[in-house]
This record gives structure tokens, sequence and C-alpha cells, in this order.
């Protein structure tokens, strides 16, 4: 079985995401993964963004199409299986990631894609998107974060700014929000990302990341709804702000934003720096020209200690969105909870008999008449 | 061992019930027993009785378990009304048990435990071995802990650990009273403490120790004798109804040649389910211990989709937080088999006791019209076939089915004819592989075109090409399946769920009435584990000389094609029931039948001598007469019953 060219990592002992799924057997178009339904959100949403950006980069994954399972739960963004033209299921509020866990655990050979929201994964479904994590579940999890309920018409979410003046809040939410990020981080995830609903450059090569990645994958998306919330990440899209507002992640380079620095020995490296900060143990934003490009922090999403990452994410405004860190936090090589699981079968039907298949009706036969057994003639 | 000089007296049939402390293994002594009797070949029915409390405080009422095993030389229905020996290991489990037994019943009592502070625990304030309130039983005090730490003194134990073994010593001298052959317990004994010689060779002293006891004492002066039943022919094996319903999910993968997938959360009395299956991975059945027992329907459904025999197996409240899940299955016409062990409830209730209070929440228990058959198994081994059943169902029509089992089913027992495997039906799962809609370039799939005789949807697994499509909670277009919020549409859905869930019955046995003399006027109608105390109290009726009928549903939805006629043929219809009348709420509403109930919510079997009088007080009704029951309206009436 031939797997997918994108998500082949060319690295012995490391298992890809999409291995065991079959590949296609000629190039695809995005129209090939476009279904037959009108597409009804609101006009201006990020969500056709996004869904652009994933029916242009499902061909590049070159799986085959019947091989792909998109999963929701409820929500503007849960729409999303209808638009694509492979198998799908929306399902209900919250829950998308256990039915993809089952559907995931069953069969190794298909590409597991889970479409949620702050709402659904991070509210009525955040029990089962840690467990998800934690299990490292072989499938991507797409959040889409627009820090508002849509679909219900505008109420704050579990990532909305503290004092958010809504319908359900009109003298301002109460709730401090979660960093989705942070949480995924803490419940164990073998890769977490954020990107940019905008950015389809960005958003293509984290999903191509991620679905490389054996394991849970979890993409936070910023997503801008023009309806409830909209501006709401505005300073990193603008691009008068966005420089400084976006903490860029890459693998191996040190992480420095903010207008580039033209002279000096630091020219070409943003004005501002990540550094450790001794005083807290965590990561402190430092003008590039007053350190040591020594201290400059190196990204390594390779780390198996998520510390760092950790620290790195709580650069994350909690209130408006002025700085965010974006990119791939952590990729971790773990053993995913599905793999192991058909692995133990295969260790038990190995143990009953070489062609356990074939004799399950003796060995049923044997089993119903095992224990302490009497016969009456 | 060799048998004795002492008198020996022949009984048909015998209750005896072992009680103690929850840390004093009753459930294993009557484990134990029953499995010696059933190596015996007597017909037997077992009722354990466990605090949800693992370990309550030692020596107070609520801290008591017991384990009642009815055995016989026929066919018996239920575990029994009343004890006609007691074994109790301290005071609170003298007091809690007493009021179950008759007049003249045998009490074994160790008399180690009747301490001041554990009589105080109790709720004594006077030792009642001393008074006369026991006159009225055969009493035996016996020093059983006192001689057990005597009997297993060489193994160098200590004085706790030597006494843990008083429950041998009890298991011991009972197995000598009534003849039971010793060989299964000391091989179980033998492999269960392999590992632990000096443990196993105390509990094997001990045991050895209660039967010489019973041997030589003279304080036990008639050994009794039961001889085998003569059950149908067969290979049999006792069995308690989480284990068949365990075997029948296995079984229905193997006839399917569907893998199996259990996603579960722990659950009060059905884990026993999870711990069966997670040993049969070698059938391809994965277990999936989730983290909630939505995750564990969820994951179910998700494994349906991907072309699995989804199962999730609880209990009572497990089956509300899974409502809105059942009823995206119902939505997306998945196959999926839901096992609710019921339990006493409302809320958390009578976590260990039985009840069966969830029928309309199996029947209704969801938003919407969502149509869901429902399933019941009769007795322990019955919880086999019933899973095979459900399974065939699922698979067949694409929908949920609600498994409906019950705590006494769960964790009681019987003796269980091994079926072959070529009796079990052979269930297609007929995966959908093809477009079925146009022709040519025009050709499509559409997953809600439905099979015209069954009117199930086709079931496209992932990986089938050419058959890609969208499935989900919202209202389907009829045929194509794409979201439809048309009136008319979802008119003709809705009624085409439930019609699909009516046409189950044309694949469903019709109801059996057993009425031997044809002239009753009364029908007692049952479903799950009340078969037994019904059984046995329209025997009773019917040995006093009276006219009554049985019958017993299976199926709770849809019910037999045949049951409203058979119910217009009788004057009267009983329906017994754990619960406030919900089978007869039911029938009533479809039927206008007149349905009387009786109904009990004690967390315990009903108990066949006071349905006996309910029925023979019906019986005396419909058919102008007065009914005496005389001695087949006793709890101690030993005969064939």
């Amino acid at each position: 079985m031939t797997t997918s060219p994108l998500t082949d990592l060319g690295l012995p002992g490391l298992r890809s995401g999409t291995e065991q799924v079959p590949a296609a057997d000629g190039p695809q178009t995005g129209k090939d993964f476009t279904s037959d339904q009108e597409v009804r959100w609101c006009p201006g949403c990020g969500d056709y963004a996004v869904l652009k950006a994933v029916q242009s980069f499902l061909p590049d994954l070159g799986l085959r199409r019947e091989n792909i399972v998109f999963v929701s739960g409820i929500g503007c963004s849960s729409r999303f299986p209808y638009y694509l033209d492979t198998y799908g299921m929306h399902s209900i509020h919250g829950r998308a990631p256990s039915i993809a866990t089952g559907i995931a655990t069953a069969r190794e050979d298909l590409s597991v894609w889970v479409v949620t929201g702050d709402g659904d994964a991070l509210s009525i479904g955040g029990n089962h998107l840690i467990h998800a994590l934690r299990r490292n579940v072989n499938m991507t999890i797409l959040l889409f974060n627009n820090r508002i309920y849509g679909l219900t018409k505008g109420q704050y979410s579990p990532t909305s700014e503290t004092g958010k003046i809504t319908k359900s809040t009109p003298m301002g939410s109460l709730d401090h929000p979660f960093n989705p990020v942070s949480l995924a981080l803490g419940a164990e995830a073998s890769f977490v990302a954020r990107t940019i609903d905008s950015d389809r450059k960005h958003l293509t090569s984290v999903l191509a990341a991620a679905a490389a990645h054996r394991g849970t994958s979890l993409v936070e998306i910023y997503q801008n709804c023009p309806i409830f919330n909209d501006g709401a990440f505005d300073a990193i899209k603008s691009p008068e702000t966005k420089a400084d507002a976006i903490i860029p992640l890459v693998h191996g380079e040190q992480i420095t934003f903010g207008s580039t620095l033209e002279d000096g020995p630091m020219a070409g490296k943003g004005a501002k720096a990540l550094v450790r900060d001794a005083a807290t143990g965590g990561v402190a934003v430092v003008a590039t020209a007053d350190v040591d490009a020594a201290d400059i922090l190196v990204h390594d999403a390779h780390n198996d200690d998520p510390t760092m990452a950790f620290a790195i994410s709580r650069l994350t405004d909690s209130g408006y969105l002025n700085t965010s860190p974006i990119g791939v936090f952590r990729q971790v090589q773990r053993p995913t909870y599905d793999d192991q699981a058909r692995e133990q079968l295969a260790t038990a039907a190995d143990a009953a008999g070489n062609d356990a298949t074939a004799d399950r009706s003796a060995r049923l036969a044997a089993l119903i008449g095992g224990g302490d057994t009497w016969t009456i003639l | 061992m060799t048998h004795t000089d002492k008198q020996v007296k022949q009984l048909d049939r015998v209750i005896i019930r072992f009680a103690g402390d929850s840390g004093d293994g009753m459930q294993l002594t009557g484990d134990r027993f029953t499995q010696e009797t059933a190596a015996f070949g007597n017909d037997l029915v077992t009722l354990p009785n466990f605090p949800a409390e693992i370990r309550a405080p030692q020596g107070t009422l609520p801290g008591v378990s017991s384990f009642q095993v009815h055995f016989a030389d026929h066919d018996i229905l239920t575990a029994g009304d009343a004890p006609d020996v007691l074994v109790a290991m301290n005071p609170a489990a003298l007091r809690a048990n007493l009021g179950d037994l008759h007049k003249g019943a045998t009490i074994i009592v160790d008399t180690h435990d009747f301490t001041a502070r554990n009589l105080a625990k109790a709720g004594y304030t006077d030792n009642p071995l001393d008074g006369d309130t026991l006159d009225a039983y055969a009493v035996h005090t016996v020093d059983l802990t006192g001689m057990t730490i005597e009997a297993v003194k060489d193994f160098g134990l200590s004085r706790k650990d030597a006494s843990r073994a008083k429950n041998m010593f009890a298991l011991g001298l009972l197995s000598w009273m009534y003849g039971r052959p010793t060989d299964p317990t000391t091989t179980f004994l033998t492999k269960r403490f392999a590992k632990v010689p000096d443990i196993r060779d105390a509990n094997l002293a001990a045991f050895k120790a209660g039967w010489n006891f019973g041997e030589t004492t003279e304080a036990f002066a008639v050994q009794y004798e039961i001889k085998p039943a003569t059950l149908p022919p067969g290979t049999y094996r006792n069995i308690t109804g989480n284990l068949a319903l365990a075997y029948g999910l296995v079984a229905g993968g193997v006839q399917s040649g569907l893998p199996v997938f259990l996603g579960t959360y722990p659950i009060t009395p059905a884990s026993d389910i999870l711990h069966e299956l997670s040993k049969h991975k070698s059938f391809g059945v994965t277990t999936f211990q989730a983290e909630d027992e939505i995750a564990g329907v969820g994951a179910a459904i998700g494994a349906s989709y991907a072309g699995h025999l989804g199962v999730t197996s609880t209990s009572g409240p497990g089956v509300a937080l899974k409502s809105e899940a059942i009823g995206l299955a119902v939505m997306t016409e998945l196959p999926l088999v839901v096992v609710d062990v019921q339990r006493g409830g409302p809320s958390t209730g009578l976590p260990t006791k039985t009840e069966q209070a969830d029928l309309l929440q199996a029947m209704f228990g969801r938003n919407g019209e969502a149509p869901v058959p429902i399933v019941a198994p009769q007795s322990p081994g019955d919880c086999f076939a019933a899973a095979v059943e459900a399974t065939r169902i699922a698979v067949t029509y694409r929908t949920p089915v609600l498994l409906l089992s019950d705590g006494y089913l769960a964790n009681g027992s019987e003796p269980w004819r091994v079926p072959a495997v070529d009796e079990l039906p052979v269930i297609d799962p007929g995966f959908a592989t093809e477009k079925n809609h146009g022709s040519g370039d025009d050709a499509e799939f559409w997953p809600y075109l439905r099979d015209e005789k069954t009117l199930a949807r086709p079931w496209a697994i992932p990986g089938t090409a050419g058959l890609e499509h969208r499935i989900g909670g919202l209202e389907k277009g009829d045929g194509h399946g794409n979201i439809s919020y048309d009136p008319a549409n979802h008119d003709f859905m809705v009624r085409t769920r439930q019609a699909k869930v009516d046409r189950i019955a044309d694949t469903i046995p019709l109801v059996e009435v057993d009425d031997p003399s044809g002239e009753a006027k009364v029908l007692v109608l049952g479903w799950g584990s009340t078969y037994g105390p019904i059984g046995a109290g329209v025997r009773r009726v019917r040995k006093a000389g009276y006219h009554v009928a049985q019958a017993h549903l299976r199926h709770l939805n849809p019910f037999p094609s045949n049951l409203g006629e058979v119910l217009a043929g009788y004057d009267k219809v009983l329906v017994p029931e754990m619960n406030l009348g919900q089978l007869s709420l039911l029938l009533r509403a479809k039927y206008l039948v007149d349905a009387v109930g009786y109904n009990h919510v004690r967390g315990l079997p009903l108990k066949a001598t006071e349905l006996a009088h309910a029925i023979g007080e019906l019986v005396g009704q419909a058919e102008g007469i007065d009914v005496e029951l005389g001695v087949w309206g006793e709890p101690t009436q030993k005969e064939h019953v």
C-alpha cells in the first residue's frame, strides 16, 4: 500500500499519520473534494476560507477520497462535512472526538478529521477533547475558534474575553477564558498548532504537518465571525499591526517578531525576541537589540517536555487579541491509542491460532461450552 | 471425603442463604456451593444480594452481603421466596435476614462474632442466641471462626488471615449436609491461590475441616440428599446473566462477521460485561473504556459507521446520559446495541439491586419521535439468545436496539443448555457496494433509499469507493439523504422511521401462551426477569386446581403481532412488574386492555407465593369463585414449584 506523498515522513521508525491509508490512483483536484451541497455560511465568514484551504489541500494529501472521514459536532463550523465529497458525519454537540475515536480505532485505513468550534470542543465537549488528546488517537482536530457562539446567535463562548457584552451578558461576561493551546498541552497532546483562517499558506502548512503526525493533532484556527464577533483577530490580520501581533513559531529557529531590524548584529530578525525569564520560569518578550543572540529562544517543537511550549502559549492575550504565538507549538512521537488497541487484538488473535478468523465458529463453540459443564443424555 | 453413617433424608428442593459481612466472602461461598450443585446436576437458581458499598462498616446491617441458592431435583424457576437454611456469620447477618425465614427453618450461626460490641452494632440489646426469640427455628450455634483458626493453625497465618478462611469452613459444612461433590472446590482453591501456598492450604484445610465437622459432630444428625434434576438433554453449564450476555455479543459478532466494538463506562451492575468482553480480543472484540457514558456510546456509533458492530453497555443512569446519542443513531440509522442492566432508580437509586423501571425510558427517553426496538431476556441464560437477537435486529434494520437486562439476571445464575453454534441465526450485514440511484454517468449513491421489505437504509462504510456520503443528526431528505427542512418530508421521515421499527414484528415470533387446560379466564403477562416468579406463581395456582394462562414478552417494541388478539382472549390480564406499571401502561395505550398491575419495587425479585395469591384473587374475580390456594399459598410448600 502506498501512502500520501505529503505525509510520508521518510524517516525510519516514524509512522506517518496516514500510513495504511490507501493513496489515490492519480492526481486529484479541489473539485474532487467538493460536494454538490450549497454552502450556507454567512457572507464573509472565515469558514469559507478554511473550507477552500482544506479543499485545495486534500488533493495534495493524495489519499483516496473514500478513505477520508470528516466528523463534526454542532455549530456553524460543524456543517463542514456536508461540503466535502468524502465520508462524513455531522454528529451531536461536543461529541465528535468520541465518534472519531470509534472510527479511528475501528479502521486504520481511514484518515480521520474532526471539525469543531470553541463552543463545541471547549464547552459542551470539553471532556471528550481532553481525553482524545491524552489517548492520542490518530486523528486531526480542526478547532475553529471565533471566540463567540454563532449558531445560537451571539452568546459569549469559553474563549471570549472576560467582560464580553453579548445577548446573554448585557453587563459583561464573568468567565475567565480558556487558552485552547495551553489546555491541549495540559491534556498531554502530542501535536498542538495554531493558525489563521486568512493565511492560506500557513494554514495549509499546518494542515500538512497535522496530517503527517501520527496521534491526535489539535489545530486551533483563528476564525473571524463577521456577524457576532467581527474584528476579533484584526490585530493579527491587519498589515499595520500583524508583525507585532504574531509570534511566529518555526521549529529550529529563534523566536523573534515585530518590525524587522535593518542593521546591527541582529539584522533580519524581528525587533522583539523571546527569552527565558529567570524570575518567573516562563518566557518573556524583550527587545532583540538588548540581548545576546545566544539567549534568544530557539523553538523546539519536538521537545518531549511540554514546559516551554506551555510557557510560549501563555503569551496569548486572554482579552482582546493583540499578541499570539502562531505555528506548531509541539509535535512529539507517542504511541497512539488506536494502534495499540489493534495490536492487542492482533496479539490475542495470534495467540488463539494462526487462522483466528476462519475458525471463529469453532472457537465460539469452545468459548460458550467452556467452564464446568455436564451433559444430560 | 467419605460418606457417613448418619441418617440420610431425601428432599426435592432446598433454599440456602449464606449471609455475612461484606468482607466475609459470602459471594464466593455461594458461588462455590452453586458450582458444586451444578456439577451434581440439580436444577438451580441463585440470588446474590450485596450492598453498593465495597466495605460498609464491619458488623453493621448495611454491610451485610448474602447469596441465596435454590436447588432441586426438578426444574425450578426462582431463587425461592423463603430460605430453608440461613448461614449467619455475625449478628448483623442474622438480624438482617431473619425476617425472610419461615418458621422451622434451620439457622447455622457462627457464634464467634456474637460479642457485646458486634451485637450492639447490629442493634441487638440482648444476645438473641440466649433468649427464646429463635425458638421457632432449628438453631445450630457453632464457633465456625474458632474451629477454622484451630484447623489452619499449622500454616503460620496471622489470626486475622486464619479467620478469613471461615467461609470455606462453612462451605465445607454445608457441602457435607447436602452431599455436594467437593472436587470442584478443591480444584478451584488450588488454582485460585496457587501463588500463595499458605493461603491455599489454609483454605483447603478449612473446607475439609468443615466437612469433617459435619460428619463427626452430633449437632448435625441428618444429611440430606437432593437427586439430580431431569433437564432436557444437552450440555449444561452454570452461567450468570452478565456472562451469558457478553457471550451473546461475541456470538453476534461471529454470526454477523462484524468485529464487535464495545464503547462503555464502568457502572454497576453492568461492568462485568466490559470485563468479560475485554478478554475476547481474539474474536476481534475491541473494548473501549471511555471517559464517560456519552463517549462510550459515541465511540460505538463511530465504530458502527466504520462497519463494526457498535455496542454500549450501561445501567439506567447511563442510558439517560446516552439518550441524545441514541437519538443520533436513530436519525443516522446505524446499527447499535445498547445494553441496559437495570437497577433500582431514580437517580443513583439502588445500584446493586434489581428493578424493571427503565422500560419507558427505553421506549420514550429521547427527544422527538425516536422509536427504538426493545428486547428483554427472561433468565440469566436467556441473556445469550437475547443479545444475539438484539444484534440481529440492529444489523438487519440499521437501528439502535435496547437490550433490557436487570440486576437480578446480571448476577443471578442458572444451569444453561449450551446451544450449538449452527443453531444460531446467521446475520447478514449486507454492506452497500454499489451506487443505487440513476444509471450511467448520472448514477449516485443515495444513503436513504430503503429496502422495500425491511425499510432499512443501505449501510455504506468508509473505504467504499463511489459511495461517499454525509449523514448526521439533521433531518434527511427521503432517499437522497441531504439536509431537508421540508415539512412534508419531515412528516414522511418520522412516519417511515416508526414504520421501519414496526416492521420488525414481521420477523419476530408470535407470543406463545401457556394455557394447558384451555379454560383459563386470566392471563398473566410479563417481561424480563419476572419470568421465573411468574412461572412459579402460576404453577402454584394450577397445583391448587385453578386455571390460569401465562405468556412472556421477549420483544417490547414492537410487540409480537398477535399480542392484541391474545389479550382479547382473556377476561382479565395480570401484569406483574418490578415497577409501577410500565408495561401495563403500554398495553393499555396500544390495546385498550384493562391490564391489572402487580407491582413491587423492593429491589428484589417478585416472590412467587405473593404472586400466586394475586393471581388467585384475579382468578376468583374472573370466575366468580372463592380461590383457596391451601398449601400452595405457603412459601414452605416444597413440592415441585
